[in-house]
């Protein structure tokens, strides 16, 4: 080795111990981490605390589980009825996720893996509903969902929402990827449109499914304004617009039934969310490759 | 109104059409005539499209010097997208690229039918749930209607002139806007600093990503009710820390200037892991051998960062602005409801929780839904940047 690149490798490793600097040691990393996830969990953490405590236990600011557990749980599932709208909402959040999955399959299928005039037209029809949110058409919508007597009915809350442009466009990207042989030799071997969907698309897509399906869940359940809009009586109201009974009231408020409400109201989507989360980063990925 | 009116309006808007489709398209050497005659008539058309479901209302001689100047406008914008568009039909019709081919596909199927059959119930939903009320909410915009009430009255452009002249809108807009700013750029700016730190691959990645993306799937409106107890003015442990160690406590939801920063902690709190895990990733993706060689060459530290770190975490940047602007836009929304209620003093009100108060609890839907097309209008912008940051992703090659 000649003396020119000894010297040279030397600047390198010299260079690289500085530059390590940059770059975090193991336990900065580790205590970043760990002071990041104690902050960003101390406010559920407080809440389920004080889900257990009287209005009185909550002012001594005591971070031991309280007494008022069972009179809590009595106030939120007995006397607010939380239950019934935890229900509401398991049945919408379903519905709205496998009808959305269901029909952004079909709708990905066809611009896939069929030929037809002006394609390109019918996806950028699809795609441009990117651009309405249903936040900006809440109140025209509110307006034909009564007018054809669909309010107050799961209806409602289900139908507007089960066509999706991130899905389709989901599924087309996912299907772009798989090699064309496979929908020949199914051709070849005589399977229909729908045989290939189910038997060849579908085992091979698991992980678009769930990342959509996650992520759709997670928005189903989180539907506040336009439940809070659209559901007049309580009976199949959402447990985002039923919190707010626990909320509202002239009497000061109860710090501990809120907090059980709110504990309660976040468990499907938290066991959804943790059981998918790599599923969910990376149809976040999926999505931002466009 | 004077009979003239609507022809001199389209007259106008044609020569105006001619001109700009001329200009658009002065490269091609084609027959000047041509152009003309289809920029005429798309102006003419790009007009019409706004003035005649208007009809022609704000060049009505009783009108506000106000309205005058918003029709113009709104024809501008017309003759721009109409005159646009003919521009690019016409490029690629001079150029033979076919607009309805049938592009080839390998592996695909038979029967174009069955692809409409597989597509109409999305198309169905979308053209009833979504293209309709879209359209309508122009419609509503130009009524006075109210709920439960069939009778309607046209009233032209007042529900949007109304709302430049208003100052309570102007502070719903100024509110919005600077609470965007503040939510995304805190959410991002401290997602980056931990990330910095935290990004070197370490043990339990898995528990960790867990114990930071969980507030994703908490509710705006659970996250709101959570703080209400936290910024509670007397149980609230925030203000027990404050005062225990530092001696003061702040009036979070009592103080019109501190409202807006409880609900700004609440969404940086639930936004802030998301975006750590994101840049961690991108930091990870940072090719090492490109910082050892900066450093090498004699960058310093912060050169490297600037120069090299930063430039290759922006396409993770843009995408965390684009989905933290949609969020503190629209998805704030539960969490004001149940916070603040949009006050004290409206402070903390933000334009999507005025298209509630004013549509839902005022009933007035034509206001509502003027105020929802000034939404709409910053949903375009965003996905103007989307798209042009989506195509500088390909040039960084990285």
């Amino acid at each position: 080795m000649s003396a020119a690149t000894t010297d040279i490798s030397m600047d390198a490793e010299r260079a690289a111990t500085g530059w390590r600097r940059l770059v975090p040691t193991r336990w900065i990393a580790h205590l970043a981490l760990i002071v990041s996830c104690a902050i960003i969990a101390f406010p559920l953490f407080y809440a389920v605390i004080v889900a257990t405590q009287t209005n009185s236990e909550v002012y001594s600011y005591q971070f031991t589980p309280g007494t008022a557990f069972s009179d809590n749980w009595n106030i939120v599932m007995n006397l607010n009825k939380i239950g019934g709208y935890m229900v509401n909402s398991v049945l919408v959040a379903l519905a709205v996720t496998t009808g959305k999955v269901i029909l952004s399959l079909l709708s990905g299928l066809a611009f896939v893996y069929f030929r037809f005039p002006g394609k390109w037209i019918v996806f950028g029809f699809v795609l441009l509903t990117l651009m309405m949110p249903t936040e900006i058409l809440v109140i025209a919508l509110f307006r034909f969902v009564s007018s054809i007597g669909l309010s107050n009915s799961y209806g409602a809350l289900i139908l507007p929402f089960l066509a999706s442009a991130t899905g389709t466009f989901l599924f087309r990207q996912h299907f772009m990827n798989i090699p064309a042989e496979l929908s020949e030799a199914a051709q070849l071997d005589g399977a229909n449109p729908w045989q290939f969907l189910f038997k060849v698309l579908v085992p091979m897509s698991w992980n678009t499914i769930a990342a959509l399906a996650v992520i759709q869940f997670i928005y189903v359940w989180n539907f506040y304004l336009w439940p809070a809009l659209i559901m007049q009586g309580p009976e199949r109201q959402v447990i985002q617009v039923g919190l707010r009974t626990l909320v509202a009231g002239d009497t000061a408020l109860r710090f501990g039934p809120m907090m059980m409400g709110a504990v309660i109201a976040s468990i499907p989507p938290l066991i959804v969310f943790l059981l998918l989360q790599k599923q969910f980063m990376s149809g976040f990925a999926l999505a931002r490759d466009k | 109104m004077n009979p003239s009116t609507p022809l001199l309006v389209l007259a106008v808007a044609a020569a105006v059409g001619a001109v700009l489709l001329n200009l658009l398209l002065r490269k091609q050497s084609r027959g000047m005539l041509l152009v003309s005659a289809v920029g005429a008539v798309s102006g003419a058309v790009g007009a019409a499209a706004f003035m005649v479901p208007l009809n022609f209302c704000t060049f009505e001689a009783e009108r506000d010097p106000v309205d005058f100047w918003f029709g113009i406008g709104l024809s501008a914008i017309g003759i721009l997208a109409v005159t646009g568009l003919a521009s690019w039909v016409l490029n690629s019709i001079l150029q033979r690229r076919r607009l309805f081919e049938v592009q080839s596909s390998p592996g695909a199927f038979r029967g174009s039918g069955l692809a409409f059959l597989f597509l109409a119930p999305t198309l169905i939903i979308l053209v009833l749930f979504l293209y309709y009320p879209f359209i309508d909410t122009f419609r509503l915009a130009t009524l006075l209607a109210r709920l439960g009430i069939p009778r309607t009255a046209f009233v032209c452009v007042d529900n949007f002139t109304r709302l430049v002249s208003n100052n309570d809108y102007l502070q719903v807009l100024g509110n919005t806007i600077w609470q965007s700013i503040a939510i995304v750029g805190f959410s991002i700016g401290l997602a980056l600093l931990i990330a910095l730190a935290a990004y070197q691959p370490v043990k339990g990645a898995r528990i960790y990503r867990a114990l930071l993306i969980w507030p994703y799937a908490i509710s705006p409106v659970v996250a709101g009710i959570i703080f209400l107890i936290l910024f509670n003015p007397t149980g609230g442990i925030i203000n027990y820390a404050l005062q225990s160690a530092f001696n003061f406590s702040i009036p979070w939801l009592n103080n019109p200037s501190a409202a807006p920063w409880a609900v700004i902690i609440v969404s940086v709190w639930k936004s802030l892991g998301f975006n750590i895990l994101f840049y961690i990733a991108g930091l990870q993706n940072v090719p090492k051998d490109l910082l050892e060689a900066a450093a090498i060459d004699g960058a310093n530290i912060f050169q490297r960062f600037f120069r090299i770190t930063v430039p290759m975490l922006s396409p993770i940047t843009f995408f965390l602005i684009i989905t933290n602007t949609t969020y503190a836009f629209f998805d704030t929304f539960g969490t004001i409801d149940t916070l603040t209620g949009g006050g004290p003093l409206r402070s903390t009100a933000s334009m999507m929780y005025s298209v509630y108060e004013v549509g839902i609890q005022n009933n007035d839907l034509g206001k509502a839904a003027a105020q929802s097309i000034v939404l709409f209008i910053f949903v375009i912008g965003l996905t103007i940047v989307q798209f042009r940051t989506a195509g500088q992703r390909v040039n960084y090659g990285a």
